[in-house]
C-alpha cells in the first residue's frame, strides 16, 4: 500500500502551437512510478492522441524532458512522489521551445545554436593519420571530462531566463559544448568557436542565474562552462585572437 | 507558485538582489550627485537639505541606500569571483567567508572609532 492518496490529479498541456489548455486526468498510483509512467498511462488508457515523446526510459536520449509543477525535468527518471504536490501533477512541453503539439516541444531552434555556437568538432588529422593522444590527467582534458555528459534534453535551456528574454541568447547547452570543445587538444577550431561565442548572444550575456546548473539532471554545471568561456574570449581579447 | 518554482534557488535570488539593487542604485546616484552640485550653487538649500537628513524616516532610507550599495558591492564582487577565478565551489566559498569576516571586524572597528 502506498502513502497518501491513491489517484494521482494530473493536469497535462493540450493543444497545438501557441494555443491550448490544461486538461485533467485521474491516474491510479503505483509504487516507483515516474511522471513518464504517467503520461504514457494517459496515452495508453484514457486518450491515444496525446502526442509526447521519449525513447530510451533510462535517461540517456534526452527526448522526455518537460515542465512538471514548474520545473523542467527528465520525466523517465523522475519519481512521482518526489514531486507531486500532495498527488497534483502539473506536466506541460518545456519551457523557451515552439510547441509542436501536447507535450512535444520543437527543439529545432535549441539545435540550431549549438551548431551557431561552433560547438561541433574541427578535425586537424585525416584518417590516414595517427589518432592523437590525449592524457586522461591533463588539465584540459579533465576540464572537459566535467562538461561532456550532456545528453542534450534542454532541460537548462529550459530553465534558463537570460533564454526567455533575448531569443537570440544561445543558451546554456550550446555554450557548455562549445567550452569541451575548446578543451579538446585535438580541435582545430579554437578561434573560432571563441569567435562563435564572443558575439551578441554569446556566453557574455549569461548573468550567472545558475538556473541551468540548479536543474541539469546530468548533474553538469553549464554556469561553469560559460564563466571558462567568458575567461576565455576575455583573454583571447587581451591577447588581440591569440 | 508554479511560475515560479525553476527560479527558487540562492543563486537566481542572488541575481533579483543584485539586479533590484543596481536600480535602486542607478535612481538614487542623480538625486545624489544634485545634493552635492547644491554646495557649490546654492548653499543655504543645501543646509536647509542637512537639517532635513536629521528626521529618523530619512535616517532610515540612508540605511537603506548603503544596505542597497552594500549588497550590490558585494554581489558584483561575487560575481567577478564566480565568473573569472577559476577556483572550485569550496575555494569560492572559504574565500567568501574569509572576505565576510574581515568586512565585519573592519565595521565593528570603524563604527567604535566613529
Ligand atoms: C554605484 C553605482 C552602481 C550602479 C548604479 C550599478 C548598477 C548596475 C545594474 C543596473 C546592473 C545590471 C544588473 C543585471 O544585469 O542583472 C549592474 C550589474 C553589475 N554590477 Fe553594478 N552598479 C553600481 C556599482 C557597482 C559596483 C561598485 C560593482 C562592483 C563591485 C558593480 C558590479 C556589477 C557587476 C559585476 C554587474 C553584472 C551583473 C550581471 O551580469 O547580472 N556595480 N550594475
Ligand atoms: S547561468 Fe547563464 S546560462 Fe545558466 S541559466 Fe543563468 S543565464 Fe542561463
Ligand atoms: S547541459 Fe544538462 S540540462 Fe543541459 S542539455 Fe545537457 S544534460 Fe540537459
Ligand atoms: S526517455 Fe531517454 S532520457 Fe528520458
Amino acid at each position: 500500500m502506498l502513502d497518501g492518496p491513491q489517484t494521482l490529479s494530473v493536469s497535462i498541456w493540450r493543444g497545438t502551437g501557441t494555443t491550448g489548455a490544461f486538461q485533467s486526468f485521474e491516474v491510479p498510483r503505483q509504487g516507483s512510478q515516474t511522471v513518464l509512467d504517467v503520461v504514457s498511462w494517459i496515452q495508453q488508457n484514457l486518450d491515444p492522441t496525446l502526442t509526447y515523446r521519449y525513447a530510451c526510459r533510462v535517461g540517456m536520449c534526452g527526448s522526455c524532458a518537460m515542465m512538471v509543477n514548474g520545473v523542467p525535468r527528465w520525466t523517465c527518471r523522475t519519481h512521482v512522489n518526489k514531486v507531486d504536490q500532495g498527488g497534483a501533477l502539473t506536466i506541460g512541453p518545456l519551457r523557451n521551445l515552439p510547441v509542436i503539439k501536447d507535450l512535444a516541444a520543437d527543439m529545432d531552434p535549441f539545435f540550431e545554436k549549438w551548431v551557431k555556437a561552433e560547438g561541433l568538432f574541427h578535425p586537424a588529422r585525416t584518417r590516414h593519420e595517427e589518432v592523437a593522444r590525449v592524457d586522461p590527467a591533463s588539465e584540459a582534458r579533465r576540464t572537459a571530462d566535467r562538461a561532456i555528459e550532456c545528453i542534450n534534453c534542454s532541460v537548462c535551456y529550459a530553465a534558463c531566463d537570460t533564454v526567455a528574454g533575448n531569443p537570440d541568447y544561445l543558451g546554456p547547452a550550446a555554450l557548455n559544448r562549445a567550452w569541451s570543445v575548446v578543451n579538446d587538444e585535438r580541435d582545430a577550431g579554437r578561434a573560432e568557436v571563441l569567435a562563435a561565442v564572443s558575439v551578441s548572444g554569446g556566453c557574455h550575456n549569461c548573468h550567472s542565474q545558475g538556473s541551468c546548473t540548479r536543474h541539469c539532471p546530468n548533474e553538469l554545471s553549464p554556469l561553469d562552462s560559460i564563466a571558462g568561456l567568458k575567461r576565455e574570449t576575455a583573454r583571447s581579447f587581451w591577447r588581440k585572437g591569440r | 507558485m508554479i511560475a515560479l518554482a525553476h527560479r527558487s534557488h540562492p543563486l537566481w535570488l542572488a541575481y533579483l538582489v543584485h539586479r533590484l539593487s543596481g536600480l535602486g542604485l542607478a535612481l538614487f546616484l542623480p538625486v545624489h550627485f544634485y545634493m552635492l552640485a547644491m554646495v557649490l550653487t546654492d548653499p543655504e538649500g543645501f543646509d536647509s537639505f542637512g537639517l532635513w537628513t536629521q528626521n529618523p524616516l530619512v535616517k532610515m532610507a540612508e540605511f537603506g541606500l548603503v544596505f542597497l550599495l552594500a549588497a550590490h558591492f558585494f554581489g558584483g564582487l561575487r560575481l567577478l569571483a564566480l565568473e573569472m577565478l577559476p577556483w572550485s565551489g569550496r575555494q569560492k566559498t572559504l574565500a567568501a567567508a574569509t572576505v565576510a569576516g574581515a568586512f565585519l571586524v573592519a565595521a565593528t572597528f570603524l563604527l567604535r572609532a566613529i
